[in-house]
């Protein structure tokens, strides 16, 4: 178990370098020179744009300057942004906690919503409860979540005045409530049909009966054995999805103006700051990698037949 | 079973660790932007794109603070006309040497006194290239620009020899050739004096800057707000009016109307395409639109296939078949005002042209472009950037074109401004291209001069005319501001029949504001004039 761990841990290393290594090219490949923005419309002076090219090393072969920056990085420094001259750093410090509480207030809203959803719909397959499950899950499937967002908030801030139309103190949970289930909405749809067919199927399955057969309470056959063996695909989708909620919230970030990770690199790419886009996209691999290892440690606990040794 | 047992704590803890981390980073990102002091202003803006330094911003957002925190020697007022601030006085027998007098008793924020060497050791650290100011090239006029930021190298010497400090409240600027028309370009923001403490620290200063305008900074939380606080002893003529002004962060134009609608937020001055249609609805008379000197115009590029050696005829043709009536209150929900000519009306030398080139009139557009020997190909483009919200204008505009004269007119679409602009420095664009000019400072000159004339650097579409040319050079060695003004007036007449560009319209400030202030007022530029905002 520990060296499978470690096993994994090493091999995340490969995929860190090589994720930033395409995503750093891709940087490069974009047309717009961010230095050249710099001056707007008007004329740009060759002699200041060389200067500044140099002092942040963009003059240099597109091998050289990732070298720099992968040195760099493991020494904590994350580079400076060109136009702004902060560090990356402070952007990335600045913007992913408001992600991850924002995140995390979805990813609890959609694993509780959508699996007791799935769970009740599953139990009662085929009945009109189930239904009205569908219909209501592919309802959020269908809605753009843009649509979603000003729905909400048009509803519960103007007609019924319970909160203010965007987020005013991002550290205020009640105030993140409606952006976290709009950003929820769409993947508590995919956990609760996931659950559903799942439950649904496993209901049939042999050890369920022979459980209801021995006379087990209906909480222990439902809580335990069926549940436990239906959450298995549910868990892998909860693990990529992570990392989806994450980087994939620039457009209910925008509605709510919570300033988060998705803004952040939204606003890089515009900028085309190069070294934000590619440290914020290497956290969130990151993110990825940790969760999928998460995922495949959370198999075993559910299902005892797969062992790691 | 022991392994499953092992296996699961572990997977436990970890899922903890992550949920721990989580928790315990949040307390970097300043979450909390409490509440607004009473009697301050809240406005939307964006994050500035640079440090908060008067050379260094040539963006909005900036622009917007930097007007509120630092105070130069002259402004501008409603119609165009020159008012002094900081400046007491700023004359010139010849144009070529200008002394400034500075008004008594100025002080910046940290209690140091304003004086003419504030003045003239900023500019000189502003304009030389090792610190690469992107507003550095405003100094060029003055002699001595070169030994400071030549185009290669290194500087030669600290200061410009055209600055000389005669006392502490009067200073020269000796100019590399006459300008008439200089006193009008020290109105940009970039001519402001810096105190002392700057020069320990310019990159902190950047983000606390300490100015000498009507108000102090306060704070700056990156990607949230910034603050400041009227000053009570300041004593330019633009005073404000309440007590101070947070600039919030908005990644959306959209989120911040929801805001000013419900209270949240004090003014907004830009409208979503979304919000555009039931603006008046939801502010009634909160909703203005208010002209600036802005225009938007359809450039053609004289080395393109469909313009090379192009009998001006045919553009003007082209220009006919525009409706730009009826595309301004359709398509553009009444937020642009139809050109009447090359400058905009707030701007000083503004005329009225006796013209019909820029009205509707198919028939004739059909008639111009025949005798003008038509467009090579029958097929224009229009580039534009895809990010700006230029798509509908565009393809109106071509289908207007094309009804009216049978020209297959395409949008040529680059995926953001910065694409679009290396297209344009690169000289390829395929037949025209979307050009768009806010003024610098309101005089017609600053709407053709950087515009057309041959080899200027913004002269996109290589527009290159001998007439033209000599027309603007009288101007620029003229006696005085008027005359000036007045041989750039007749080169506006000339430019109506070379047609370097079609003018579209001008821009309209569009703004909502709530019922808590009042007195919104827009400047030349398209800024709303902080300081004469009350609350009620």
């Amino acid at each position: 178990m520990g060296r499978y761990v470690a096993r994994r841990l090493l091999q995340m290393i490969p995929v860190f370098i090589g994720s930033t290594l395409l995503i750093f090219c891709m940087m490069y490949a974009l047309p717009g020179d961010p230095v050249r923005a710099l001056y707007g419309e008007k004329a740009p002076d060759p002699a200041q744009i060389a200067a500044i090219k140099h002092q942040l090393g963009l003059d240099l072969p597109l091998w050289h300057q990732y070298w720099n920056y992968l040195t760099g990085l493991f020494q904590g420094d994350f580079g400076t942004q060109i136009a702004s001259q902060r560090p990356v750093f402070d952007v990335i410090e600045q913007a992913f906690p408001v992600t991850i509480r924002l995140t995390l207030f979805a990813f609890v809203f959609t694993v509780v919503a959508g699996i007791l959803l799935g769970l009740v719909s599953g139990l009662r397959a085929d009945k009109a409860l189930d239904r009205i499950v569908l219909v209501f899950t592919l309802l959020l499937i269908s809605v753009p979540s843009f649509v979603l967002g000003f729905l909400f908030q048009y509803l519960f801030a103007f007609q019924l005045g319970w909160v203010t139309p965007t987020v005013q103190n991002s550290r205020d949970l009640g105030q993140l409530l409606l952006p976290a289930i709009v950003l929820a909405a769409l993947s508590l749809a995919y956990v609760t049909r996931l659950t559903r067919t799942s439950v649904a199927e496993n209901l049939r399955a042999d050890y369920i009966r022979t459980a209801i057969a021995k006379g087990l309470p209906r909480r222990r056959v439902v809580g335990v054995h069926l549940l436990r063996n239906s959450l298995i695909p549910v868990v892998t989708f909860l693990g990529t999805d992570i990392g989806s909620l994450m980087a994939g919230a620039v457009v209910t970030e925008g509605i709510f103006n919570v300033h988060g990770v998705g803004n952040a690199i939204f606003e890089a790419l515009n900028r085309r700051e190069g070294s934000t886009v590619v440290g914020i996209a290497t956290l969130i691999v990151i993110v990825y990698l940790v969760a999928s290892l998460l995922v495949d440690l959370l198999y075993a606990v559910l299902d005892p037949r797969i062992r790691y040794d | 079973m022991r392994g499953a047992k092992t296996m699961k704590w572990s997977a436990l803890a970890a899922a903890v660790a992550l949920a721990a981390t989580a928790c315990g980073g949040s307390g970097g990102d300043g979450g909390s932007a409490a509440g607004k002091p009473a009697g301050y202003v809240s406005i939307f803006n964006g994050e500035p794109q640079h440090p908060l330094l008067p050379s260094n911003t040539n963006e909005k957002f900036g622009g917007y603070v930097i007007d509120a925190l630092f105070t130069g020697l002259v402004g501008y007022d409603a119609k165009g006309g020159l008012t002094d601030m900081n400046a007491e006085s700023v004359d010139s027998k010849d144009n070529k040497t200008w002394t400034v007098k500075l008004k008594k008793g100025w002080k910046f924020h940290d209690g140091t006194d304003v004086t003419a060497e504030s003045y003239v050791k900023a500019w000189n650290w502003m304009a030389n290239v090792k610190n690469k100011q992107a507003n550095s090239y405003w100094f060029d006029d003055i002699k001595g620009y070169q030994d400071v930021h030549p185009e290669k190298g290194e500087p030669k010497k600290d200061e410009m020899e055209g600055l000389k400090v005669v006392d502490d409240h009067t200073f020269t600027i000796e100019l590399s050739k006459p300008v008439p028309y200089f006193e009008y370009k020290l109105g940009y923001k970039t001519f402001t004096p810096l105190p002392e403490s700057f020069y320990k620290d310019p990159k902190g200063f950047g983000q606390k800057p300490v100015g000498n305008g009507p108000y102090k900074f306060q704070k700056w939380t990156h990607n949230k707000l910034i603050q400041v606080k009227a000053v009570s002893s300041y004593k330019g003529p633009n005073k404000a009016k309440n007590k101070g002004i947070q600039f919030k962060n908005y990644s959306k134009l959209e989120s911040a109307y929801q805001d000013a609608l419900s209270g949240n937020l004090d003014m907004v001055d830009g409208v979503g395409p979304k919000d555009l249609p039931k603006r008046k609805a939801d502010f009634g008379d909160r909703a203005l639109d208010v002209p600036y000197a802005g225009t938007q115009s359809i450039v053609p590029a004289f080395y393109s296939k469909p313009f090379k050696d192009v009998d001006p005829k045919v553009i003007q043709g082209l220009s006919m078949a525009i409706d730009r009536e009826t595309i301004t209150k359709t398509v553009l929900q009444g937020t642009r005002i139809p050109s009447k000519g090359f400058t905009p009306p707030q701007v000083k030398g503004y005329q009225k042209l006796d013209t019909d080139v820029l009205s509707y009139n198919p028939k004739k557009a059909k008639q111009y472009i025949k005798e003008g020997g038509g467009v090579p190909g029958n097929k224009i483009w229009i580039q534009y950037n895809a990010d700006g919200g230029h798509k509908e204008w565009v393809t109106a505009v071509c289908n207007s074109i094309k009804k009216a004269t049978g020209v297959t007119c395409v949008g040529d679409s680059k995926p953001d401004f910065q694409t679009d602009l290396e297209g344009r420095q690169a000289n390829k664009v395929k037949g025209m291209y979307r050009g768009g000019w806010l003024a610098d400072y309101p005089l017609n000159i600053n709407f053709m001069q950087d515009l057309y004339k041959t080899g200027a650097s913004t002269n996109y579409g290589r527009f290159s005319d001998k007439k033209v040319d000599e027309l603007f050079d009288k101007g620029d060695h003229a006696e005085s501001l008027d005359e000036s003004i007045k041989d750039y007036q007749a080169a506006e007449k000339e430019l109506l029949k070379k047609m370097p560009a079609i003018p579209l319209w001008d821009y309209a400030a569009n703004i909502v504001h709530s019922e808590n202030i009042d007195d919104v007022k827009v400047g030349f530029d398209g800024n709303v004039l902080l300081t004469d905002i009350t609350v009620k």
